[in-house]
């Protein structure tokens, strides 16, 4: 019990998740006032991650990548590390589909947001829950 | 903090067939440090790439801004499609403007 309370003591200072308001505002820099649809995002991410200093991601937007129809960039969100941004990309034409591969940081259970923007200023959300069995930002 | 950057590696195919979607993988080594982490009470200073560019025949291919949630040793993979015979550009940026580049050269089967 007292083991419990000094290691709480030591977690505390240093592994505050941001807030639901810092994350929100992570998200309105990047999509401005858009209003994300649901849906139209393939998320591939292991439902545990045995360490969350480096957890696979794929994301693969349901696009034809044509010049009417096409992704124009990918935002990444983590909605409890101590701050959400994960990263952006930005896709080019010649990329054959809108699909990245990356690996990422997460500090506990959570949720992984991810947003799409098309060519037409739409944007489309998915999320997928990652339990985190070791977490990897402050350890 | 004058240490270059590592040498990226980069797993491509060296040809392909005209219109063939090939598989470009990327790794980067790095620590990512965030400026958040503690060691034995002493806090490690922020070393962290911003950014990393890839152009395919001088052309804007892919763009990655990197956050603190991208983790240590950043690997990517995208999907080229290779209508000719194809030069990459890949560069790393750090927070200090530092570079690291690689290219690749894909030929026509």
């Amino acid at each position: 019990m007292k083991r419990r309370a000094i290691l709480s003591l030591a977690l505390l200072p240093f592994a505050a998740a941001a807030s639901d308001d810092v994350l929100n505002a992570a998200i309105r820099a990047e999509i401005g006032d858009a209003a994300p649809r649901e849906g139209g995002i393939t998320l591939r991410v292991p439902p545990v991650a045995e360490n969350g200093g480096q957890v696979p991601v794929t994301v693969l937007v349901d696009s034809p990548q044509s010049a009417e129809r096409h992704v124009t960039a990918i935002h990444l969100f983590a909605t409890r590390n101590p701050t959400p941004g994960i990263a952006s990309f930005k896709l080019g034409p010649a990329l054959a589909r809108a699909e990245i591969q990356t690996r990422i940081r997460m500090s506990e259970n959570q949720t992984l947001v991810v947003l799409a923007r098309m060519n037409d200023g739409s944007v489309q959300r998915a999320t997928a829950e990652i339990r985190v069995a070791t977490g990897g930002c402050l350890t | 903090m004058s240490t270059p950057l590592a040498a990226p590696r980069i797993r491509a195919p060296r040809s392909a067939r005209a219109g063939e979607v090939v598989e470009i993988r990327t790794l980067m080594e790095h620590p990512m440090e965030t400026g958040l982490r503690q060691e034995g009470g002493r806090t490690i200073p922020r070393d962290m790439l911003t950014r990393m560019r890839v152009r395919l025949n001088g052309e804007a291919l892919l763009e990655a801004e990197f956050r603190n949630g991208t983790a240590a040793n950043p690997f990517h993979v995208f999907f080229v499609r290779i209508d000719r015979a194809s030069e990459l550009e890949f560069t790393w940026t750090d927070e200090a403007g530092r570079t690291a580049r690689a290219t690749h050269r894909i030929a026509l089967a």
